[in-house]
């Protein structure tokens, strides 16, 4: 089974380039850092291999990435471009890229209305490029923010043409919810443009904060001059550990043909409620890698306190919150998958998570919870587990980015920036009943 | 229009957006706002950003102050951003690194002292057409502006990890179509040539940036109102180091209530020649009101007595009207950007939210 990548904007063409980068980290991880038998590491190279690159005939050439970049100007794809060359393991196909020389200056109609349909044709036809190349295709990832320009407005216009053009194939696209403070003015804006208009396209919305990732980056990575590249390596470490190789637990003995399409159909059970996080456990430098061991039972432990205190990461969990106790809240959860990689992750007891008591009460108890246990360890970290979860997680941040739209929408300030571009108030209107509708949905699970 | 469309256009093809400046003068406000017009017409999807210098209050030119309404009106109507720019604020700038570097003149033997480094002072013009040898009295002053729009459009010619293009800084600073007037501040100033005194701390930077000694205009941001604020930042600076220096700083500065967040950062990876990082700040404040009002004060005081007039309607295609129109325009701005600014302690409450029924 194969993914097509398709990188949107500054923000979709940097944590590209970062995924596939990480991919092949993880490919080419020391022999006992594995933790399996060199005939299994070699089936899980072919694996990622083919899911994420291509090869062409001869098994020597340089594996080339499944992507097609798109950017409305020139210098983030060619630096790209460059850094994967530079990499020594792979590259992009030459010319599966669109660009243009003006941007989109943050501008979502701008994106929507004027570039999308400008470059439908030429971007499709990319795409289909890349789809012949496919024995088996199973879907679309999309990598785009949700403050800029590009990525939010001619990607949310590219998704619906896939949509179109692909019905079949399971669309999940990765958006990243910028910081609250300080990146782009309008930000807010476009974020309700984009993910209204997604919500109806795509299979699942997988939302990565950078609010929180920079956290990651302060208190568990310890990086004191926290970069954007820092940040992408963060978002690239939870997708692969979503997106590598990993067996699923309902299929022991047969192989699944489209095990991400499975987790996908498990996690979105109801089309109200698309929304995934990604949490994960342990997280360190490099360096620290080395020094430290687990215990399944530990880590185990620590991830379900994160889902239901629906804390960002391993550290300043509050213990307090419980799921059965009357009065307090804790994050509820429409559908969780487990993945558990690495040594003895077979014997782990994944049973808490199957818990009812963290799900919405009219969700089957059967239907909750979907493992996956991978033994081949992942990018070095002897044990680690992922937790990928459609819950109220990221209710808080889209009910408060909402309003903050809204207030400024009440006094119309740059309504007039995005008219120019054709995009009337209604739109605006509709955009922003679609989230509130989303939002309430999640509020009363 | 002919030779103007043989050098936009290739221009236009490739990166569609326009820079230029005028002054107050005759020819500058005059035929300059032709040509905006002009621009306007011939290009009307291209961005038109103008840097602007205004008058002060002692300017040499006796009708100055009719030549800057009337400049203004066009302004207002068919720019999309204009940068203004105080002569007087360039000459304190001027000044301010003059009195950095000891005086080997006065033959006194200095001692710790460390001179400007050759080439990094936004006074300086390197690499541009006169060499500093033939610098003449206005070098310095306008290589401070052209120094703010190299600053300006690093981002378009270099790779960075947050790009800003020129569109970008329109569509996030301009809430309104009229309010368009820009307060830029530029740091730092200079480096210092000795290299082994620590470079000027990262978050001075910042501070610098919102002192009024580095705007290009006479104007008090801090105790007016901002619309939206943009960070232009050049060299080896991260996102942590903004978001620190926003954290930091934003207390003391007051920002509309629907835009409390109204910061936009662009990082660029290459600094300006000399420097190891600089930062350009374009705000939209409500400040700005009080520079047109000055104006206007000025251009009331001539306007009375229909002084020089005859001058202006004695050419063809100039009517009194003009001139009625011109301080109209610049009345109805003023009143705008009061308006917003009788909102700093009074917010207007934002409408309801959607309510969803079950």
């Amino acid at each position: 089974m194969s993914i097509i990548t398709v990188q949107l904007g500054q923000c979709g063409n940097q944590i590209g380039g970062q995924l596939f980068h990480t991919f092949m980290e993880d490919v080419h991880s020391k022999p006992l850092a594995t933790q399996v038998a060199p005939d299994k590491n070699e089936d899980y190279k072919d694996e990622v291999l083919s899911r994420f690159f291509y090869r062409g005939e001869s098994r020597e050439e340089m594996p080339r990435a499944r992507a097609v970049m798109v950017d409305m100007e020139p210098k983030v794809i060619a630096q790209t471009y460059q850094e994967a060359k530079r990499s020594g393991t792979w590259c992009y196909s030459e010319k599966q890229h669109y660009c243009q020389q003006r941007g989109s200056g943050n501008n979502w109609a701008h994106g929507f209305c004027i570039h999308g349909p400008a470059c439908q044709s030429t971007v499709m036809e990319l795409i289909r490029r890349e789809a012949e190349k496919c024995d088996n295709l199973g879907g679309f990832l999309s990598l785009m923010s949700l403050a800029g320009g590009t990525g939010s407005g001619v990607g949310a216009y590219v998704t619906r043409c896939l949509r179109d053009e692909f019905p079949h194939a399971f669309i999940m696209n990765q958006v990243v919810w910028p910081y609250k403070m300080g990146e782009v003015i309008v930000q807010n804006y476009n974020a309700v443009l984009t993910l209204s208009r997604l919500y109806h396209n795509v299979d699942a919305i997988i939302v990565m904060e950078n609010d929180h990732l920079h956290k990651i980056c302060q208190q568990l990575l310890s990086i004191k001059k926290i970069s954007f590249k820092d940040i992408n390596k963060v978002i690239c470490h939870k997708l692969a550990t979503m997106l590598q190789p990993c067996p699923l637990s309902k299929y022991t003995g047969d192989t699944c043909s489209n095990s991400i399409g499975e987790m996908l159909e498990h996690l979105v059970p109801h089309p109200d409620y698309k929304l995934l996080t990604v949490k994960n456990i342990p997280q360190m430098s490099a360096a620290a890698q080395e020094f430290s061991t687990y215990q399944w039972h530990g880590l185990l432990k620590h991830l379900r306190q994160m889902l239901i205190s629906d804390a960002p990461m391993e550290e300043g969990i509050d213990w307090q919150v419980r799921v059965n106790s009357q009065g307090s809240h804790h994050n509820t959860s429409l559908a969780n998958l487990l993945l558990l990689r690495g040594k003895e992750s077979s014997s782990a007891d994944t049973a808490p998570f199957s818990d009812s008591a963290l799900y919405a009460p009219w969700i089957p108890p059967d239907a909750a919870l979907m493992t996956g246990v991978q033994p081949r360890a992942f990018n070095h970290y002897e044990k680690s587990a992922s937790l990928i979860s459609n819950s109220q997680s990221p209710v808080t941040l889209m009910d408060s980015m909402v309003g903050k739209a809204w207030d400024m929408f009440s006094s119309r300030a740059y309504v007039h920036q995005y008219a120019k571009h054709g995009l009337t108030e209604d739109e605006f209107l509709d955009g922003f009943a679609t989230l509130e509708q989303v939002i309430a949905n999640y509020k009363h699970l | 229009m002919r030779i103007l469309n043989l050098r936009v256009s290739p221009i236009v093809r490739q990166n569609e957006n326009q820079v230029s400046s005028y002054r107050d003068t005759g020819t500058g406000s005059g035929v300059g706002t032709s040509i905006l017009n002009l621009l306007a017409d011939e290009y009307p999807d291209v961005y038109r950003f103008v840097t602007a210098v205004y008058p002060s209050s002692e300017d040499d030119v006796v009708t100055s102050p009719y030549n800057s309404v009337l400049a203004m009106h066009e302004l207002t109507e068919k720019a999309d951003c204009v940068l203004p720019i105080e002569n007087q604020a360039l000459v304190d700038i001027v000044n301010k690194i003059g009195q950095s570097v000891p005086s080997a003149k006065l033959g006194k033997r200095v001692y710790n002292a460390s001179g400007v480094k050759a080439g990094s002072a936004i006074i300086d013009g390197e690499g541009g057409l006169s060499k500093a040898s033939d610098e003449k009295p206005f070098d310095s002053m306008n290589n401070i502006v052209a120094n703010l729009l190299l600053n300006m459009t690093s981002s378009a010619r270099f790779e960075g990890s947050l790009n800003v293009d020129l569109n970008e800084i329109t569509m996030n600073l301009v809430p309104f179509p009229k309010l368009h007037y820009l307060v830029s501040s530029q740091t730092p100033l200079f480096s210092l040539s000795d290299v082994h005194l620590p470079p000027r701390r990262l978050d001075q930077m910042f501070s610098d940036a919102f002192s009024r000694d580095h705007q290009l205009i006479k104007a008090d941001p801090k105790h007016s109102l901002y619309l939206a604020c943009a960070l232009m930042v050049r060299g080896n600076v991260e996102i942590s180091d903004v978001r620190r220096n926003i954290e930091r700083l934003k207390p003391n500065l007051k920002f509309i209530h629907w835009n409390n967040e109204g910061w936009k950062t662009g990082l660029c990876s290459v600094p300006p020649v000399g420097q190891n990082y600089s930062l350009l700040t374009l705000a939209n404040n409500t400040c700005v009101h009080n520079t047109f009002v000055d104006l206007r004060d000025r251009f009331n005081r001539l306007y009375k007595r229909k002084a020089h007039i005859h001058h202006y309607t004695s050419v063809e295609g100039m009517e009194v009207d003009d001139f009625s129109s011109s301080i109209d325009s610049l009345n109805s701005l003023v009143e705008e950007y009061k308006g917003l600014e009788r909102q700093m302690n009074n917010p207007t409450p934002p409408e309801p939210r959607l309510e969803i029924f079950k």
